[in-house]
C-alpha cells in the first residue's frame, strides 16, 4: 500500500516545483501586463459570426439545421413565453403591492391569512401547467432518443484531448482518423492574444480533420472514450452525448443543409478541455462519395509497413508532425514542458540509451495517466515521435527507433 | 426532554449557589472561543468562518473572471484554471453557504424555540472546530505537488483518478466537513425536537426552525452518501478497487448517480433555510401574518421528499434510457409546484400589507425576484430535450448562481440585517445597508445575466479560453463580478465591522415594529444566557407571558 502511494506520486516533484507561479511561466510578463491594461480599456476584437458556430454576441440557440434543434428552439420559445406570462402575473401583483400597500402611503395592513381555496388553486394551476410542459417535451425527447435505422454509423472516441472518428457502418465503412485542434490556435491561445492579434473567426474551433458526413442521411454517432469522460456536442444539430470510457452511448442527427457545424467538448476532461473542438462537415452525396474514395486511397498509401526500415531524415520529419499534433500542447514546441508537465529537452528518459524505456512510457502512460497512453498511434508514428524527441533541441542522442521496435514492445 | 431541563436547572443551581452572576460568567480571551459551548458564540464563529471562506472563494471566482475577461490565456494556464473552478465550487458550497446557515441555526434556533442552548453544547464546539483543519487542508492543497484538485467540484470519476495527491487531501477535507455537518444536524434535530419551550407545538414553530429541521434530516440522509462516493474514489486511487474505473469493470456513471443522490438534496440543503429566513422577514415588514403557514410547512416537506427522486436531471446527457429521462424530467418539473406555492405565499403575505423597506426587506424582495428568475431557468433546464443545448454550459452556471447567490446568499444578507440588532445590540447603518443591497443587486445581474446568453450560444463551462464571439458578454460578466466582490468587502468593513464593534444606534429589544417570535422577547443584545428556565408562552407561541 505504501509502495503504491509512492509509485503513483513521486513526491520528489516537490512543492517548489509546482508552486503557483510556475504554471504561469508559459505566459510572458509582458502579456500579463497588457492584459491587465486591457481590463481598463476594452479590447475590441474584429471577429465575425461563424456560420455553423457561434455568432458575435449571439442571444439564442444556434440556427437549427436539424428537426431536433428546431423542436428545441420551439420548445424553448414556448417555455420563454410561459415563463414570461407567469413572471408578469406574479411580479405584477408583487410590484403593484409594493407600490400601493406601503406604510409610507398610509396603507393599513389587512388581517387575512389561510385560505384553503386559494391554496388549492395555486397548487393545481401550476400542476396543470407543468403537465402541459412535460407533455410538450416528451415527444421531442422520445424523438431525440430514436437512433434506429441509421444510414451511417460513426464511432466518436474521446481522447485527452482530441476526437477519434471511426466509420463503422454505411458508406465509408472502415475509415478512421483522429481530429485535433489546429495547433496554431493552441499557440494563439498561449500567446494571450495581445492587442493587434488577428483572431480567426473559427478560433479554437478549427480542426485538422473534420468529421465528414453526407447531407440528408440519418447519421448515428456512437460515443465512447479512452481515458476520462468527454462529451460530443454540436449545438446546430441540438445533440450532446457524453463519451464514457468503457461504455458505449449513442445519438443521431440528420440535416438537409450543407456546411460546417462546430461544437466543443462539454464535459470537463482535464487541462486541455477547452481545446478539443468538433467540426462536422456536411457535404453532398457526390462529394461524400468522392471524399470516401480519396480517404480510402490515402489510407492505403499511408498504411505504413511496420517492417519498413526508416532513415533518420524521413523519420524526423514524420516525428515533427506527430509531435506537433499530439505532444506540443503539453510539452510545448520547445520541449520544455510547463508547470507540472515534464520537459523532454534534456530529460533522462529521453536521453537514456535503453530505448525501450521511452517506448514503454508512450505505450502505457505514466503518473497515473497524467501522461496518457498513446497506444492508439501507429507503430510508425510512435517510433517517429520518439526518434524526434531523442534528436531534437539539445537532445542529440543519434538514436533511431524503428517501427518494428515499437511493435515488439507492444507485445 | 424533562431530563435535559432538570440537568440544566441543576447546573444553574450549582452556579447560583456559588454566588456567581451567571450572565457574566463566561471564559475570557481566547478560551471563550476555543472552549466555546455557548450557542451564540459558536454561531458567531460559524458566521465569521463562512465569511472568510466566502472571501477566499470569491477571490478564486475573480481570478476565474480575470482569465475570462478576454479570449486567449493571459494569467493562468488551463490546469490552474481548472483548479480555480474546482476549489471555488468546493469552498463556496462546503465552506461558505453550508456553515453560514449552521451559524444562523446556532444563533437563532435556541432563541426562537425558547431553549437555553443547543442540545449538545460540546459536540457543537467540536463540529465547529473540526471545520478549521478541514478548511486549511482544502485550501492548502493548492501548494501540494501538482496543485489543487482540478476535476470540478462534482469530482467526477475517472478524472479524479488522474489527480495528484491533493485529491486525497480534498477527499479527507470533505470527509471531515461532512462529519461536522452531520454532527451539526443531529444537534439541530435534537434541539428542535426536545428543547422547545412548553406550548410550542410543532405546528407553532417558526418557519426558520421548520426549514432547518427538514434541512437537518436531509443532511443526515445524504452526507454519508457523499462520503461513500469519495471513499470509493479514494480506494480506486490507492487500494486497487475499480468502482469507477472502466479498465477494471467499473462504471464512471455510477459515480454520478451516487454523487447526485447526495448533490440534489444538497441543493435544497442550501436553499430551504433561506426560505425560512424570508418567511420571517416578509411578514415582519408587511406587518401582516404569513399567508399560509401550514402550506409553507407542507411545501417545504414536499420539496425535501421530491429532492430525493430528481437527481438524474444532472445527467441527461449521460445517455440514460428514454424512460429514465422521462421519469426524472417529470419529477423535476413537479418540484416547481411546491416552490411556486412558497413564492405565491410570500406575495400573498405582502398583498394588502403595510410595507416598509428597510434593508432586510429589500434583500427579501430582491431574493424573491431574483431567485424566481433562477427558478424559471431551472424549469427550462428540467426539460430534457432543451437541456441537450444547455447541459454543462454557461446557462447552467447562470442558473445555479441565480439560486445560490441571489437565493441563499441574499437570504443570509437579509437574515443578517434582520437579526444583527439582536446579536450585537446596535443597529446597522441603514444607508450603508441600502447601498450594499442596490450595489449587490445591480452587480450580481451584470455578472450573471449575460451568462444566460453565453449558455444559449453554446459556451461550455470550465473553459479557460473561448471562441472570440463570446468576448463581449464575458467582459461584462467580469466587470460585474469585480463590482460584486467589492460590494461584499464594503459590506464587511462598513456594515459588519461597525456592528461588531458596537458602533451605531442602540438597538431596542424590538427593533422591528411587527416582527414576531421569541427572539424579540429577550433584550438587545441577547444576553450570554437566555431562556435558562423554559418560558411560559402565549397561545400563538410567539410571546412570553411569564
Amino acid at each position: 500500500m505504501a509502495q503504491a502511494l509512492v509509485r503513483v506520486y513521486p513526491l520528489k516533484s516537490a512543492v517548489a516545483k509546482n508552486f503557483l507561479l510556475k504554471p504561469m511561466k508559459t505566459l510572458s510578463m509582458k502579456n500579463s501586463l497588457s492584459a491587465l491594461c486591457a481590463l481598463f480599456t476594452t479590447a475590441a476584437y474584429a471577429v465575425n459570426d461563424l456560420p455553423g458556430g457561434p455568432a458575435v454576441n449571439q442571444l439564442n440557440f444556434h440556427p437549427p439545421v436539424t428537426q431536433l434543434a428546431l423542436d428545441q428552439r420551439l420548445l424553448h420559445n414556448g417555455m420563454m413565453i410561459a415563463c414570461l406570462l407567469i413572471f408578469i402575473a406574479v411580479f405584477g401583483v408583487m410590484f403593484y403591492s409594493i407600490l400601493k400597500h406601503r406604510k409610507s402611503v398610509g396603507h393599513q395592513p389587512a388581517n387575512f391569512h389561510e385560505s384553503v381555496t386559494v391554496e388549492i388553486i395555486w397548487t393545481i394551476v401550476p400542476f396543470v401547467i407543468v403537465i402541459i410542459m412535460g407533455l410538450a417535451a416528451t415527444k421531442t425527447l422520445v424523438y431525440s432518443k430514436d437512433t434506429t435505422n441509421a444510414d451511417l454509423t460513426i464511432k466518436a472516441t474521446g481522447y485527452q484531448w482530441k476526437w477519434g472518428y471511426d466509420y463503422i457502418k454505411g458508406e465509408g465503412e472502415g475509415l478512421g482518423f483522429i481530429s485535433t485542434l489546429d495547433n496554431s490556435h493552441r499557440e494563439l491561445s498561449n500567446s494571450g492574444l495581445p492587442k493587434g492579434t488577428v483572431i480567426p473567426d473559427n478560433y479554437l474551433l478549427k480542426v485538422d480533420n473534420p468529421l465528414v458526413v453526407p447531407v440528408g442521411k440519418k447519421i448515428r454517432i456512437i460515443t465512447t472514450a479512452n481515458d476520462v469522460i468527454h462529451s460530443f456536442a454540436v449545438p446546430s444539430f441540438g445533440i450532446k452525448q457524453d463519451a464514457i470510457p468503457g461504455f458505449v452511448r449513442d445519438t443521431w442527427f440528420r440535416t438537409d443543409k450543407i456546411g460546417s457545424y462546430y461544437g466543443q467538448c462539454q464535459e470537463l476532461c482535464g487541462k486541455e478541455h477547452a481545446y478539443m473542438p468538433i467540426e462536422v462537415k456536411v457535404v453532398s452525396a457526390a462529394d461524400y462519395t468522392a471524399w470516401v474514395a480519396l480517404k480510402q486511397k490515402e489510407a492505403a498509401a499511408k498504411q505504413d509497413d511496420p517492417a519498413k526500415v526508416w532513415a533518420m531524415g524521413d523519420i524526423m520529419k514524420r516525428g515533427e508532425k506527430v509531435y506537433a499534433s499530439n505532444c506540443a500542447a503539453c510539452h510545448q514546441v520547445s520541449g520544455k514542458g510547463a508547470g507540472p508537465i515534464k520537459p523532454l529537452d534534456g530529460a533522462a528518459v529521453v536521453l537514456d540509451t535503453d530505448k525501450t524505456k521511452q517506448i514503454k512510457i508512450l505505450l502505457n502512460g505514466q503518473n497515473n495517466g497524467a501522461m496518457p497512453s498513446w497506444k492508439q498511434l501507429s507503430d510508425t508514428d510512435i517510433a517517429a515521435v520518439i526518434t524526434y524527441t531523442k534528436n531534437n533541441w539539445s537532445n542529440k542522442t543519434g538514436q533511431l527507433i524503428q517501427p518494428s521496435e515499437v511493435l515488439a514492445a507492444r507485445k | 426532554m424533562s431530563t435535559t431541563h432538570d440537568m440544566a436547572h441543576a447546573a444553574h443551581a450549582d452556579h447560583d449557589s456559588h454566588g456567581h452572576d451567571h450572565h457574566d460568567h463566561k471564559p475570557e480571551g481566547w478560551r471563550r472561543w476555543v472552549y466555546a459551548t455557548n450557542h451564540k458564540d459558536i454561531g458567531t464563529l460559524y458566521l465569521l468562518f463562512a465569511f472568510t471562506m466566502l472571501m477566499i472563494g470569491g477571490v478564486l471566482a475573480l481570478l476565474i473572471r480575470l482569465e475570462l475577461f478576454q479570449p486567449g490565456l493571459q494569467f493562468v494556464n488551463p490546469e490552474l484554471f481548472n483548479q480555480f473552478t474546482t476549489m471555488h465550487g468546493l469552498i463556496m458550497v462546503f465552506g461558505a453557504i453550508m456553515p453560514a446557515f449552521v451559524g444562523f441555526a446556532n444563533w437563532m434556533i435556541p432563541l426562537q424555540i425558547g431553549a437555553a442552548d443547543m442540545a449538545f453544547a460540546r459536540m457543537n464546539n467540536f463540529s465547529f472546530w473540526l471545520m478549521i483543519p478541514a478548511a486549511i487542508t482544502l485550501v492548502m492543497s493548492f501548494f501540494m505537488p501538482g496543485g489543487a484538485p482540478a476535476a470540478g467540484w462534482t469530482l467526477y470519476a475517472p478524472l479524479t483518478l488522474q489527480m495528484g495527491p491533493s485529491m486525497d487531501a480534498g477527499i479527507f477535507a470533505m470527509h471531515v466537513l461532512g462529519a461536522s455537518s452531520i454532527m451539526g444536524s443531529i444537534n439541530i434535530v435534537v434541539t428542535i425536537l426536545n428543547m422547545r419551550a412548553p406550548g410550542m407545538t410543532m405546528m407553532k414553530m417558526p418557519m426558520f426552525v421548520w426549514t432547518w429541521l427538514i434541512t437537518a434530516y436531509l443532511l443526515i440522509a445524504v452526507m454519508p452518501v457523499l462520503a461513500g462516493a469519495i471513499t470509493m474514489t479514494l480506494t480506486d486511487r490507492h487500494f486497487g478497487t475499480t468502482f469507477f474505473n472502466p479498465a477494471g469493470g467499473g462504471d464512471p456513471v455510477m459515480y454520478q448517480h451516487i454523487f447526485w443522490f447526495f448533490g440534489h438534496p444538497e441543493v435544497y440543503i442550501m436553499i430551504l433555510p433561506a426560505f425560512g429566513i424570508i418567511s420571517h422577514i416578509v411578514p415582519a415588514f408587511s406587518r401582516k401574518r404569513l399567508f399560509g403557514y401550514a402550506s409553507m410547512v407542507y411545501a417545504t416537506s414536499s420539496i425535501a421528499i421530491l429532492s430525493f427522486i430528481v437527481w438524474a436531471h444532472h445527467m441527461y446527457t449521460t445517455g440514460m434510457p428514454v424512460t429514465g429521462q422521462l421519469f426524472f424530467m417529470y419529477a423535476t418539473m413537479l418540484i416547481s409546484v411546491p416552490t411556486g406555492v412558497k413564492v405565491f405565499n410570500w406575495v400573498a403575505t405582502m398583498w394588502k400589507g403595510s410595507m416598509t423597506f428597510e434593508t432586510p426587506m429589500l434583500f427579501a424582495v430582491g431574493f424573491i425576484f431574483v431567485f424566481t428568475m433562477g427558478g424559471f431557468t431551472g424549469l427550462i433546464l428540467s426539460m430534457a430535450p432543451i437541456d441537450l443545448q444547455m447541459q454543462d454550459g454557461y446557462y447552467v452556471v447562470a442558473h445555479f448562481h441565480y439560486v445560490l447567490v441571489a437565493g441563499s446568499l441574499y437570504a443570509m444578507f437579509a437574515g443578517y440585517y434582520y437579526w444583527v440588532p439582536k446579536w450585537t445590540g446596535v443597529m446597522y447603518n441603514e444607508t450603508r445597508g441600502k447601498i450594499h443591497f442596490w450595489w449587490s443587486l445591480i452587480a450580481f445581474n451584470i455578472t450573471f445575466f449575460p451568462m444566460h446568453f453565453l449558455g444559449l450560444a453554446g459556451m461550455p463551462r470550465r473553459y479557460a479560453d473561448y471562441p472570440a464571439q463570446f468576448t463581449d458578454f464575458n467582459q461584462i460578466a467580469t466587470i460585474g463580478a469585480f463590482a460584486f466582490g467589492l460590494a461584499q468587502v464594503y459590506f464587511f468593513f462598513f456594515v459588519v465591522l461597525p456592528t461588531m464593534r458596537g458602533q451605531g444606534e442602540r438597538a431596542p429589544q424590538r427593533p422591528w415594529e411587527a416582527a414576531e417570535g421569541l427572539e424579540w422577547e429577550v433584550p438587545s443584545p441577547a444576553p450570554f444566557h437566555t431562556f435558562e428556565t423554559p418560558p411560559k408562552l402565549d397561545v400563538t407561541a410567539t410571546k412570553v407571558i411569564g
